[in-house]
């Protein structure tokens, strides 16, 4: 039954200052669809999705070899250049990477979320709240240029090692640094998903399985597990992308063997001014981007709000 | 993944839309040949006028430090703002449009120099407004690659060579050769800048240690000779520790001890032995590549006046001494030999200051690797190639 | 589900040493702050404070705050703007595509920085536009705007439809209703996106490399200062600057917009 604005039932009418446009918006819904999402729809197309299309378009151009000014004539030499080595090992490093951060991250994160949603009280959920939200703020740079002080040569973790009497750790600019700065960087963004999922979790579903005759475990893996899923699904949308595509942490903590899809495409953007291979590089985490998110759409991280 | 008709429609469309209008752009012009820079007859200025309170700089690492800029801001009120850029390729690649109508100068070095002239992002400038220009050496005032068809694109700097930095603790004395560099003795220990122009100092190792190649110039390499030298560095690579990028990070990897020998600019000996930590560096009996630097205008410079002045200013004699001693290069003014002695004694003769010619030419300065070679031919490798045998090596 | 003794004990361990692996990095930034030489090595060679007369009378310092807050402050206005106005529509109305809007509208966060970096750069040479404040902002603002709207969305979504019906049936008009019933109710859940999206563009590095010019953002100066090696107690002195000067706001938003507010800014 559609309730006209003019109201009825003796109530006075309500003069909206705008005139008839609310009672034309509210009989052509389909108007007020297009007034409110114009405009931010109007942004993402023309400058977000169509700066995409002209990169993606760049990618079947090339570069004139000592001008470094580009030839727009369709070419998919940048394609073949890409499937040859070292790249297919790149892309490969740079999938397990995010793979083993991802992991990394989850394990760390749900308990430290199990806590704060359901066993600390809500002044120190709000204390740890802010303690994890602190180190965003906390430039990025600076973190992990700390890092590199920590797992250098005679740095703090070797220092400490030493003085515990378990000799010096050396793992300055290897492929394990860099799993645990980009862990360490990522922590917040998975961490707060996977509260915000376990807080939506109703006490009664975790009591009722108990009821039921399950023991703790029983239920963390048939109950709180599944639930928490979907936070677990978006925390780790941010870890991979966040890892596909960072070049600073492989420029600044990682070793020789450590080049990761980032940095061979800011190189060149910068070193080699080819900008169309560098777009032909770029695609790589979108497709692997999209194929992650139909995914994680699929197992309801979307609905998961 | 049910997606919408009406959005899809919507997106094909854009796409046909953006491939119609890319497709209906021209090709560019490609330089095939080297014939005049695009920007040979854009005016200069007839007059340094006043300063427009900005100026945006391009520069080396090192390139800026207060010593002398905080001076030539209160001389000249013009604010210096320094973006620090890490290889030549990152200047071309930031200075592209003529400099974006932000950047008002670039410290070049010749490997970029010539990128920059052709790619009509620098324009000439007009040396009689630099009395400086003529206490430069000879050599310095309308050289090759910052000089074409007498017009000067710019003003020499200051020139110096890649060493080789060691740790005095694992060496008793200097190295004598590059060849420490790939040494499986040192596995582990070893650092070189990641930059493509480093196939040119392994083939300026191989030009002694492989006179069969034939090699003359390290950047005017035929493949066979260019094969030998990225052969070279892929067997060099698992005993490199890291492949420096900034220089911070050179600094680091001495400081801790992590690598005992690498390439290097004498900037990051003097910040290294500035902090107490036991170094030294030297140039091996190859030989050494080298930059010599030329600060360029840029097309679109938006503060043109603060740019003359600040070239007028970084070419006195005094300011080349406290670059020069702050770097560990050479300057190109001639009176700054004086200067650099009361900065710190020596550092004339430590950086040839002094030297003739002579020690100029043993320097192999960075130069845009061509396919002409300079001796009439055409198969030597170009600088896109050496890019992609890089990220090979590298990864 | 009753945890045992035990597991109590051993999820405070846990969460003890998550806390200790978050927060020595920014002890060692805070310790570093002093450190009279200006090599990072380990054990830091002596202490000194003239690092921080050093960077407050460093006016390209106050320049890069400068910059990144105004890039900041402008970036979560369009966010709260456009974000929320998404978030209407899409909860809102049902029209074909609607699925494709919302994957649209979460792709910032989810392709990685680099990509929006060098689409939007080759996008703005393409145009003609030169790189400035105003790139910046539009830069940051993309991905700003999906902060708001995951936030706004997942508060509409909680809100039941009657509310309005009931309105509608008491006679108010709809800009009325939006006055009095939509705008209080979201404010929290606004506050908390507006909060997160001015943290996430104060401390963006990535797309800024990309969309800035000769300017620098206080990210990009550090960013310029690691690369040099001479002043990285100034920029320790810088963080811990700036982190003092966040912890209230960020304690205050926290209470006021319950901690699950900022978590769905997120999700």
């Amino acid at each position: 039954m559609s309730v006209s604005a003019e109201g009825s039932g003796g109530l006075a009418k309500r003069a909206s200052p705008l005139g008839n446009i609310p009672r034309l918006l509210w009989r052509h819904p389909w108007l007020r669809g297009l007034a409110t999402l114009s405009p931010p729809l109007a942004w993402f197309v023309v400058i977000y999705l169509a700066s995409l299309l002209v990169m993606l378009l760049t990618a079947f151009w090339t570069v004139n070899p000592f001008t470094n000014l580009m030839q727009h004539s369709f070419s998919t030499a940048n394609f073949s250049t890409l499937l040859a080595s070292p790249y297919p090992g790149i892309i490969l490093r740079t999938v397990l990477m995010a793979a083993a951060v991802t992991v990394t991250d989850t394990i760390v994160a749900l308990p430290f979320a199990y806590f704060m949603a359901r066993v600390a009280g809500s002044r120190t959920q709000r204390i740890l709240f802010t303690a994890i939200m602190l180190p965003l703020w906390a430039s990025y740079l600076a973190r992990v240029y700390a890092w590199i002080v920590i797992l250098q040569k005679g740095g703090v973790l070797s220092w400490s090692a030493q003085k515990l009497g378990l000799g010096a750790i050396n793992i300055g600019y290897t492929n394990t640094a860099m799993w645990i700065v980009f862990s360490y960087i990522w922590l917040p963004f998975m961490i707060v998903p996977v509260y915000s999922a376990i807080e939506r979790i109703p006490q009664s579903l975790l009591e009722a399985s108990g009821d039921l005759g399950a023991r703790n475990w029983r239920t963390v893996r048939s109950v709180l597990l599944p639930l928490a899923l979907p936070g677990v699904v978006a925390g780790s949308i941010f870890t991979f992308s966040l890892t596909l595509g960072d070049f600073i942490t492989p420029l600044l903590i990682g070793g020789t063997n450590s080049q990761l899809i980032g940095n061979v495409i800011y190189s060149n953007i910068g070193t080699a001014d080819n900008l169309p291979f560098a777009a032909t590089l770029a695609l790589v985490p979108i497709a692997i981007m999209i194929i992650y998110l139909t995914g994680a759409r699929f197992l309801g991280a979307f609905e998961a709000l | 993944m049910r997606y919408g008709i009406k959005p899809l429609t919507a997106l094909v469309a854009l796409l046909a839309l953006a491939v119609t209008v890319a497709l209906s752009v021209g090709s560019s012009a490609a330089a095939s040949g080297l014939g005049a820079p695009p920007q040979a007859n854009a005016s200069v200025l007839k007059s340094v006028g006043k300063g427009e309170g900005k100026l945006n700089l391009i520069a080396w690492e090192g390139y800026a430090q207060p010593e002398w800029v905080k001076p030539f801001e209160k001389l000249t009120g013009c604010q210096v703002n320094a973006k620090y850029a890490g290889s030549s390729s990152d200047m071309v690649s930031l200075m592209s449009g003529g400099g974006g109508h932000q950047y008002d100068l670039v410290s070049a070095s010749g490997d970029a120099d010539l990128r920059l002239i052709y790619g009509g992002d620098v324009r000439p400038v007009n040396i009689s407004l630099f009395p400086t220009w003529k206490q430069f050496r000879p050599f310095l005032q309308s050289p090759g690659f910052n000089t074409i068809g007498g017009k000067h694109y710019g003003v020499s700097y200051e020139f110096g060579p890649n060493v080789l930095l060691y740790s005095k603790k694992t060496f008793a004395s200097a190295p004598t050769s590059w060849s420490v560099l790939y040494s499986k003795k040192y596995a582990g220990k070893i650092t070189v800048p990641d930059n493509p122009i480093q196939i040119a100092d392994a083939a300026l190792y191989l030009e002694k240690a492989q006179p069969k190649l034939g090699i003359t110039d390290p950047y005017e390499l035929t493949q066979p000779q260019f094969n030998a030298a990225v052969a070279l560095l892929k067997s060099e690579h698992p005993l490199v520790k890291k492949y420096w990028a900034l220089a911070s990070q050179e600094i680091s990897l001495f400081q801790s001890g992590t690598t005992v020998v690498g390439a290097a600019w004498p900037y990051q000996t003097n910040t290294l032995v500035g902090d107490k930590v036991s170094v030294a560096d030297t140039i091996p009996r190859e030989g050494a590549t080298g930059w010599a630097d030329t600060w360029m205008l840029a097309t679109n410079a938006p503060h043109p006046n603060c740019a003359y002045k600040w070239i007028q200013w970084v070419t006195t004699p005094k300011v080349q001494a406290q670059e020069a001693d702050y770097f560990g290069e050479t300057p190109a003014n001639t009176q700054a030999c004086g200067y650099m002695d009361k900065i710190s004694k020596g550092s004339c003769a430590a950086y040839h200051a002094n030297a003739p010619q002579a020690y100029f030419k043993t320097i192999k300065f960075w130069k845009t690797p061509l396919a002409q070679c300079g001796n009439g031919k055409s198969d030597c490798v170009p600088f896109q190639q050496w890019v992609s045998a890089w990220t090979q090596i590298t990864s | 589900m009753i945890e045992g003794r035990l597991t109590r004990v051993l999820l405070r361990v846990w969460v003890a040493l998550v806390l200790l692996f978050l927060f020595v990095p920014i002890a060692l930034i805070v310790l570093y702050a002093f450190n009279k030489s200006n090599v990072q090595g380990w054990p830091p060679s002596g202490l000194s404070t003239r690092w921080i007369t050093v960077a407050w009378h460093d006016s390209q310092v106050r320049s890069a705050l400068l910059l990144s807050v105004k890039a900041g402050l402008l970036a979560t206005a369009v966010a709260l703007l456009l974000g929320s106005a998404a978030a209407f529509g899409v909860h809102r109305f049902r029209f074909f595509g609607r699925e494709a809007v919302s994957l649209l509208l979460v792709l910032p966060l989810a392709l990685p920085g680099i990509i929006t970096g060098i689409a939007l750069n080759s996008a703005f040479q393409w145009v003609g536009i030169n790189l400035s404040l105003l790139t910046i902002v539009i830069g940051h603002a993309t991905f700003c705007i999906v902060v708001v709207y995951n936030n706004v969305i997942a508060r509409l979504r909680r809100v039941s439809e009657s509310m309005y019906e009931a309105a509608a049936d008491l006679g108010a008009s709809g800009f009325f209703t939006f006055r009095t019933i939509t705008v209080p109710m979201l404010s929290t859940a606004l506050l908390s996106g507006a909060l997160l999206a001015f943290a996430l563009s104060f401390d963006e590095v990535i797309v800024t490399t990309f969309t800035a010019g000769a300017q620098n953002t206080l990210p990009l100066w550090i960013f310029g200062a690691i690369r040099l090696g001479q002043q990285l107690p100034e920029v320790n002195v810088v963080v811990v600057f700036v982190l003092l000067l966040t912890v209230i706001p960020v304690a205050v938003a926290a209470r006021l917009a319950g901690s699950g507010g900022v978590a769905r800014a997120l999700t």
